[in-house]
């Protein structure tokens, strides 16, 4: 008897649309409009009078804009066909973005985030009609602290690397309230916390001091206290480091700052495999901070707002950015950021959407689920460590042997070796089976990197699936390598060299910039 | 059976600042600034290695300078099948290598540097079964066929007896032109393979050039060592491309492969010898200058000898600031750095951490290992 369809292959024989499509200014059609506004009726018109005369006149603009002219359908179709030229993060195994923590967003919190009663919501709104939004705020805020043990928490920050510029601000002005701030001139990070921590600490001004891993691949206790000294403003360490690994003796490090008057900055950007595990404050830190688009089940950046929140001790929260939501009695206000505040590094008071999502996503959890979302990327993590290690040509480099936590830095230098293809080339190539990865950041400490992170939202199945894209992609390369070389073949777009991105000639990142760099005489 | 060949003149070049030693005009200008060889206290040190665990073993070796004495003084017995003019040349290591080989020398021990390397290939062809191994003695050890110390060697070597040989791996032969380059950029080129036994943390990583992309983080390490000097002070640059780009930054000419003298702005000395550092260094506030030398990790002992253990003792604590992009680091995969001053108490004194100008308001913390006392890795 014959299968009503054919069996499918082990590895999905997946096809990127590719539509060819124009930039949407080249569609666009002179005079044609997608909603069609009624002409003002008299009686309002003469009620309003000339709107545009009452703009000053340096406001007023002497020509329309130059945006694309189109219809509904052909904008839909547009956007609808770019969509599909996407490997988002809904239709792949996504879990080639180590350090980003790509779980599952719910979709039940896009529908709570577009109720009217929220999407109509204004910062500027007066609280006495916004206690409801308010009230959700302070919610997360407190279970925010309560997760990382901390007193206060701000969620005034629009995203990671912003919450991370906020901790070194409150340092800062920590210092310099206490009379240390001339003194107190160096920041040491380690080799591989996130480099947010090392550019944040230096646009703060700062001199930075990095540490480099022990023969365990531990960030080396003894380089710290060597780099320790009375000019040492704070430690800024990311734990478990991008390699999964976590750093055993952190309670030590923490304890060797503040014993120079240092203080101790935690970056938990990325704390899914800790969460009700492990608490920053009870090892003593005095700042730390989250991305709700990591940990807290909200969309990322390109797919959505991020959104940062900064916990601290007591001694540090006269310092929190602000504008925050207070509690007075049974009432929620805004609060202005006081006088020892930081002060704003966004407007308003935080991204609502993502901290409402966050909000239904915890709640939804309850504690305990909390901890099992750590339990289970644990899990899922060290399952896909085995699986990897299986893959002639991988490696895990530092801590050979032992478990890692909730994300690996692999390395395909043995396979680079043997073959000169390269972790990008691989990478690249995985697009042709619709999955991804991406390397490392720079500089590459480990040969060849490949980062994953599983998180909780991936089934075994799917971890095979991607484990098994990686080992043919590795077998290509051993034994056709030039398929590797030359890939995507499945994709959009093919073989791309990205030379231009270092001319700045030669970028284009808007349509303007692109019409006047290359075809200067249109924009004229 | 092991075999022993002794280069008596390598080496003679580094403390007298002369960037090598090959040619015997070089030579004699060094015997003319009071240098001496230290090839055969280090042989020394590498056989004593061989003699603590195989005592009287018997060696294949040249007569001489160029190997039996410093067999016979070390305890062990020499078998010399080879010969050599007087005095010594290029043509007698390759000639003597070949002899090694062909008498049944199972591994060599060649002490040298660089050049003796490549006389040692020449002679042994391409595709031999006599691994070897270089005792580093050199002024410049490119290539990875050097153990990183003369104890180190000794301690392969003898492992190689005790076992009856050890796994081996292709080593690039790697040498710089020293005649050409005494004025031009350091760009080591490749005379062919030898098969090196290893023990992981015994010999040295190839020696990398640094390529053209990582310029900008040489002249951003460069940049951050420049804003740490000041006026008063005389800094000797140490050699190197980072060495080089600072003394352009600083505005000063700068010998390649030499140690200059810079004093508030200005080059006193250029390619000063060990004594001329010395004298430099009595005249007032002084400081090092140096940097990492390529993929071996090494601080100081290989490349930069005026920088000698006497020099760094009158410069006095803290006096070395050591410079290097954060990627040279990195490349060493772990591995310490290495300071191989042939002082050991100097070396001591450098062991533990060092902090390394990678860039505009950046170190990094890093450990220092004298290779003596190099103990199991810190390798990841």
């Amino acid at each position: 008897m014959s299968l009503p369809v054919a069996p499918k292959p082990a590895l999905r024989r997946f096809h990127q649309a590719s539509w060819d499509e124009p930039i949407i200014f080249e569609l666009s059609t002179p005079g044609e409009r997608g909603v069609l506004v009624t002409s003002i009726e008299p009686g309002v018109r003469e009620a309003v009078g000339d709107v545009v005369a009452a703009l000053p006149a340096g406001l007023r603009r002497d020509t329309p804009p130059a945006l694309p002219e189109m219809g509904q359908m052909r904008v839909l179709k547009h956007y609808l066909r770019l969509s599909q030229e996407n490997l988002g993060a809904d239709f792949n195994v996504d879990i080639g973005q180590g350090t980003c923590t790509m779980k599952y967003a719910p979709k039940v919190n896009e529908q709570l985030i577009r109720t009217p009663g929220l999407t109509a919501m204004h910062p500027l709104q007066n609280p006495d009609d916004a206690q409801g939004v308010l009230e959700i705020v302070w919610n997360t805020e407190r279970m925010l602290a309560e997760i990382s043990g901390m007193d206060e928490v701000s969620l005034h920050t629009q995203g990671g690397s912003a919450a991370i510029w906020s901790n070194v601000a409150m340092i800062r002005a920590y210092h310099e309230a206490n009379g240390e701030g001339e003194q107190r001139r160096e920041v040491i990070t380690t080799i591989f916390s996130h480099p947010s921590n090392a550019a944040a600490a230096k646009a703060a001004g700062y001199d930075v001091v990095t540490v480099h891993p022990d023969a365990d691949g531990y960030p080396h206790l003894e380089a710290l206290k060597r780099a320790l000294s009375p000019r040492t403003a704070a430690i800024m360490v990311t734990n478990p480091e991008d390699t999964g690994i976590y750093n055993p003796a952190i309670k030590q490090w923490v304890d060797a700052a503040h014993a120079v008057g240092a203080l101790a900055s935690y970056d938990q950007a990325n704390a899914n495999g800790i969460l009700g595990i492990t608490r920053a404050r009870d090892a003593g830190f005095d700042v730390c901070h989250f991305n709700l688009h990591k940990t807290f089940g909200t969309p990322h950046g390109s797919g959505g707002p991020g959104a940062g929140a900064n916990g601290v001790s007591a001694a540090l929260a006269p310092f929190l950015p602000g504008p925050r939501v207070a509690r007075e009695g049974d009432r929620f206000v805004v609060r202005e950021a006081g006088e020892r505040s930081i002060g704003a590094v966004a407007p308003f008071f935080g991204v609502i959407p993502n901290i409402v999502r966050a909000y239904s996503w915890m709640m939804a959890l309850g504690a305990e689920g909390l901890r099992t979302v750590a339990e289970i990327a644990v899990l899922n993590n060290n399952y896909l460590l085995q699986r990897v290690l299986e893959i002639p040509g991988a490696s895990a480099p530092y801590a050979t042997g032992r478990r890692r936590i909730e994300q690996v830095r692999y390395s395909w230098q043995q396979l680079f070796e043997q073959t000169g293809v390269t972790s990008e080339e691989i990478g690249v190539r995985a697009a042709d089976f619709g999955m991804h990865y991406w390397t490392s950041h720079h500089p590459y400490v480990v040969p060849q990197p490949f980062t994953l992170e599983p998180t909780e939202s991936y089934s075994m199945a799917e971890l095979d699936e991607y484990v098994a894209v990686l080992a043919e992609v590795a077998r290509e390369a051993r034994e056709q390598p030039e398929i590797v070389r030359t890939a995507p073949h499945n994709q959009t777009v093919h073989h791309t060299h990205h030379d231009d991105l270092d001319e700045p000639e030669r970028w284009a990142i808007t349509w303007r910039a692109y019409q006047r760099k290359y075809f200067a005489e249109a924009a004229a | 059976m092991l075999a022993l060949l002794v280069n008596p003149v390598a080496g003679i070049g580094g403390p007298a600042g002369l960037a090598g030693s090959d040619g015997a005009a070089v030579q004699q200008r060094a015997n003319e600034r009071g240098a001496s060889s230290r090839a055969t206290e280090r042989a020394l040190a590498a056989l004593a290695e061989v003699a603590a665990a195989h005592p009287g073993a018997r060696v294949l070796t040249v007569v001489g300078t160029m190997g039996a004495d410093v067999a016979r003084a070390a305890g062990l017995e020499p078998v010399v099948i080879a010969r050599h003019g007087e005095p010594s040349d290029a043509a007698d290591t390759t000639a003597a290598a070949r002899a090694l080989a062909d008498g049944g020398a199972s591994l060599l021990l060649f002490v040298g540097g660089d050049g003796t390397a490549r006389d040692v290939a020449a002679g042994l062809g391409a595709g031999g079964r006599t691994a070897v191994l270089g005792v580093p003695a050199g002024v410049k050890m490119y290539s990875p066929v050097f153990a990183v110390s003369p104890r180190a060697a000794g301690g392969v070597a003898a492992a190689w007896l005790t076992d009856g040989g050890l796994p081996v791996r292709e080593q690039e032969v790697l040498d710089i032109d020293e005649e050409a380059l005494r004025h031009a950029r350091v760009e080591p080129r490749l005379f062919g393979t030898l098969p090196v036994p290893f023990r992981p943390g015994r010999t040295q990583a190839r020696k990398a050039a640094t390529p053209a992309d990582e310029q900008a983080a040489v002249r951003a390490a460069a940049r951050g060592a420049a804003s740490a000097l000041r006026p008063g002070v005389r800094y000797l640059l140490g050699p190197g491309g980072t060495m080089t780009e600072l003394a352009r930054l600083l505005g000063v000419p700068k010998t390649p492969l030499g140690v200059d003298v810079v004093l508030d702005g200005r080059r006193v000395l250029a390619g000063a010898s060990e004594h001329e550092l010395l004298d430099e260094i009595a005249r007032g506030p002084a400081a090092a200058v140096i940097t990492v030398i390529g993929g071996q990790g090494f601080l100081l002992g290989r490349g930069n000898q005026q920088l000698s253990a006497r020099v760094l003792r009158a410069l006095g604590a803290d006096a070395l600031i050591v410079v290097a992009p954060e990627q040279k680091l990195i490349d060493l995969g772990g591995r310490p750095l290495l300071v191989d001053t042939g002082d050991p108490e100097v070396d001591a004194g450098l062991a533990g951490f060092i902090r390394v100008i990678t860039g505009t308001s950046t170190t990094s913390i890093y450990p220092v290992d004298a290779p003596e006392h190099e103990g199991e890795g810190h390798a990841p």
